[in-house]
């Protein structure tokens, strides 16, 4: 991915270390359209507040961060069927509550249009302008079918487990949503 | 009386957490020692801004409350201190 580059890392690291922000970390699991608003909220939130935000995404929370529309490129036919039948694309979540087969989250979408309120894209567009850094679980994307190039662009780091820890333990807030 | 301020925010018909980030955004634009006046209806403001200052470092002034229709306009005042 090309988007790593965009920051001198030293220089970044030497900025953050005469700052000293406050760090949050949030484990983004879930895929359901109110649950990542939750994160995105909290995420923009943390931002604005100067704190500097890692999200990690992982297992359904994937589908946050898959271009819409585009299918699975996994080799193996079981992984591609699993990567068809969950379909992934910001504006698609469904609720995790109500959906009712689509029609109680085209309901929530229509009250949230019509009172201004930002959805999950537009969210997430605001969270990568506030400089909220995005981590896909490398694990979790080989498990569920989901190739690197059908995520979207932008999205800072490939990594694991140690990853995360290294971050959250240095960090004051630690969620897992 | 009425708080004296440089710049206005007007973030109305906007929820949590639009406002605030707007408010990081303006504050940028400021020089040490304006203030901004930040318009919300939204009444979490009257929690958040205090917190928010008190994270950022910025100074709360206050707050007014004005009420327009069946609406209450929250006015609230941060001096940019950094």
């Amino acid at each position: 991915m090309s988007t790593t580059a965009k920051l001198d890392p030293q220089v970044a690291l030497a900025e953050l270390q005469e700052r000293k922000p406050d760090r949050v970390t949030i484990v983004v699991l879930s895929g359901s359209m109110d649950r990542v608003m939750s994160a995105f909220i909290i995420a923009t939130g943390a931002a604005s507040m100067g704190m500097q935000v890692t999200m990690f995404f992982t297992f359904w929370g994937l589908n946050v961060i898959r271009k819409p529309g585009v299918s699975s490129k996994a080799r193996d036919w079981l992984r591609r069927a699993f990567g068809l039948l969950n379909r992934g694309g910001a504006d698609t979540l469904p609720l995790s509550r109500f959906h009712f087969w689509g029609l109680g989250t085209h309901m929530m979408k229509l009250v949230m249009r019509r009172s201004r309120m930002p959805g999950v894209p537009e969210l997430m567009d605001m969270a990568k302008d506030l400089g909220v850094r995005f981590i896909a679980c490398t694990t979790t994307l080989g498990l569920m079918g989901i190739t690197k190039d059908t995520l979207l662009d932008g999205i800072d780091q490939f990594a694991g487990v140690s990853t995360y820890l290294a971050e959250a333990k240095d960090a004051q807030v630690n969620l897992f949503i | 009386m009425a708080i004296q301020y440089d710049v206005h925010l007007d973030t109305l018909g906007l929820f949590c957490p639009m406002p605030i980030i707007k408010t990081s955004k303006k504050i940028k634009q400021l020089v040490i020692g304006q203030v901004l006046q930040v318009v919300s209806d939204d009444e979490g403001i009257k929690k958040d801004m205090p917190a928010w200052c008190e994270t950022t470092g910025h100074e709360y002034l206050g707050l007014e409350e004005e009420i327009n229709g069946n609406t209450i306009h929250y006015k609230t005042y941060v001096r940019k201190a950094k």
